[in-house]
């Protein structure tokens, strides 16, 4: 089953006013950026300086760079996300066939859905699997919760 | 107030009769000239509007002006009712009722010194206010307007929709774009090499990524329900039963009402900002226009959230004996975009109510509601209808009600469990020394 040239060109037209409306939104985010600077360069308004340019802290002379060590649970949460966003998309096929696999409407969903159930694939064989694929991401995050992951004191 | 010129202009535009001409003068001008227009709509082979390829162009085109232009009314109408909040009358110099505020406003951004400071990174530092405002104004391309509409020169039968893109994938499609919607801030707060900013943008990255986890959970909990993620088929099933999936699912609805409030960071979670601690957050080093970005970035994600809010849990167009699936005539797309609108207003109202009533949470309660809350309340509930979903089709005649029966009991469990156990979730930190404050 490979993708012809009229599926192609019919996904892409779906597409098209999504690009225009990306191309049209860059351009006013850039075309405000360009304008203020324009607008700055023609005022000739500013004066830079030092003091003025340097970074804000409070009144204080700035210590440092910002460029430091920081907090290691920002990055515990970060690693978390990951495994737990990637394995949340995984469950999106499931949870749009999944209603349509144990109801179907319509002849041809029923005949789509004997075939897979003829094959091995019943509701309750889905159900199974994806409760197993469930076990292990709630093992993970019992897991971190015990270890004191989420506390934040 | 010394140049009479000036004086006279202020006279009129704060005189009411004026605003009441205007008001009533536009749309008649308008319909003048939409109706001198009308042989040009006749000709099906020259009009544009039933191309199939130029109607969602024209369609995006328009919504994103006028987002664009309703976050300025957004911003004006913020403050007002923060001025009705706090017992005072809010702006209401320029214009009459302050009506031209957001113009003035506007202008006052343009005109402002731009000050780059010296050890920024400089490339980041532009292109972080560009991102985060791109991000909140594509994000509105997969919302069903209203529906599909069949224009008379059209072909009996055949109909447009008033949506930008028709995508398959709609609700990976949101995710997507609130994940991108990351970056503006992050990098902003990076750029800006300010500790300040730094510590705002890596609390905002923290924040909007968690939030996310219970944002893909509610949804699963709802996909379980539609099986599609076209949102303009949720919208449709929803007009057809009539019940909107808020009655189905509200446990799935309040996750993802917070969720966008995290995301949109907003009043109760807006700890990337938290002018008592970090002064401006991640945008302390921005001024002028760029600074002007990170609000209407912020506003326009309001909007768009709160569209998305109401294609999947309040029926979009839908209104019951008002709007149906059936009816496409054009002037019934009109009152599906009223309706439609009216929903994101009330949604918006109730945005800005919170922000003035709620005060913030401190940083740990926010990260335990996240992952021990609504993370847990998600997972249970994915659980729960997943198996509901095996036993019965919940889009079948009065099965909404078994749903709406599990979130009511999981909601309860969870009560029950949140109340035995130790640590409360938003309450005091458990190494923190007991401070009775009680008067003795």
């Amino acid at each position: 089953m490979g993708l012809n040239t009229y599926d192609f060109c019919l996904a892409a037209s779906d597409l098209l006013p999504l690009v225009v409306l990306i191309i049209c939104a860059t351009g006013i985010t850039l075309f405000i950026l360009v304008a203020t600077h324009v607008v700055d360069f023609l005022l000739k308004t500013s004066r830079k300086g030092d003091i003025k340019q340097s970074t804000y802290e409070s009144g204080m002379e700035p210590v440092g760079d910002t460029r430091r060590r920081f907090n290691v649970r920002f990055y515990m949460i970060a690693v978390l996300f990951l495994i737990f966003d990637v394995e949340i998309i995984f469950l999106y096929p499931w949870a749009v066939l999944y209603p349509r696999l144990s109801h179907p409407k319509g002849d041809e969903m029923v005949n789509w859905a004997r075939g897979l159930s003829d094959a091995g694939y019943t509701p309750g064989f889905l159900l199974a699997a994806i409760g197993v694929f469930f076990a292990l991401l709630l093992v993970g995050f019992i897991y971190e919760w015990r270890r004191g992951v989420f506390k934040w004191n | 107030m010394w140049d009479p010129a000036v004086k006279r202009v202020e006279s009129i535009l704060r005189n009411w009769r004026v605003w009441l001409a205007v008001i009533v003068v536009l749309p008649v001008l308008a319909a003048v000239v939409l109706w001198l227009a009308l042989p040009l709509y006749k000709d099906p082979a020259a009009n544009i509007l039933s191309n199939p390829i130029w109607f969602p162009i024209i369609v995006a085109v328009v919504m994103l002006l006028s987002i664009l232009t309703s976050t300025a009314v957004c911003i004006l109408a913020e403050r007002k009712l923060a001025g009705f909040t706090q017992d005072r009358k809010g702006p209401n110099r320029v214009g009459f009722w302050g009506l031209l505020q957001p113009m003035a406003d506007g202008m006052k951004f343009f005109f402002k010194e731009d000050i780059i400071p010296h050890n920024v990174d400089k490339p980041l530092f532009m292109l972080a206010p560009c991102i985060t405002l791109t991000i909140s104004l594509i994000g509105f391309a997969i919302i069903p307007w209203a529906g599909d509409v069949h224009f008379d020169w059209m072909a009996a039968g055949e109909t447009v929709s008033t949506q930008v893109a028709s995508l398959n994938i709609g609700i990976l499609y949101i995710l997507a774009v609130g994940s991108i919607g990351v970056y503006g801030i992050v990098l902003a707060g990076y750029a800006s090499n300010n500790k300040y900013s730094f510590y705002g943008g890596i609390r905002a990255a923290a924040q909007m990524i968690s939030y996310e986890l219970p944002m893909g959970l509610a949804l699963l909990c709802l996909l379980l329900v539609c099986g599609t993620l076209r949102l303009e088929e949720i919208v449709n099933q929803q007009a057809q039963t009539g019940v909107w999936y808020v009655f189905v699912h509200p446990l799935p609805f309040l996750l993802f009402l917070t969720s966008v409030f995290a995301e949109a960071n907003r009043m109760p979670f807006d700890l990337c900002e938290a002018e008592q601690e970090l002064v401006g957050g991640f945008h302390t080093e921005y001024s002028s226009m760029k600074f002007a970005m990170f609000f209407l970035g912020e506003y326009a994600h309001m909007i768009t959230g709160s569209a998305i809010m109401i294609a999947l849990f309040f029926g979009g167009w839908h209104c019951w004996g008002l709007t149906s699936v059936e009816n496409t005539a054009w002037w019934a797309m009109l009152i599906k975009l009223g309706v439609y609108i009216a929903k994101i207003a009330i949604f918006i109202w109730f945005f800005m109510v919170i922000r003035w009533t709620i005060p913030r949470f401190r940083f740990d309660q926010l990260m335990r509601l996240c992952w021990l809350a609504l993370v847990p309340v998600g997972i249970v509930l994915l659980i729960a209808t997943g198996v509901l979903s095996a036993v019965m089709d919940l889009q079948d005649g009065w099965n909404w009600l078994a749903s709406l029966a599990v979130n009511v009991v999981v909601l309860i469990i969870m009560l029950a469990y949140a109340a035995r156990s130790k640590t409360s979730i938003t309450g005091r930190q458990g190494n923190m020394p007991d401070v009775d404050v009680r008067p003795t």
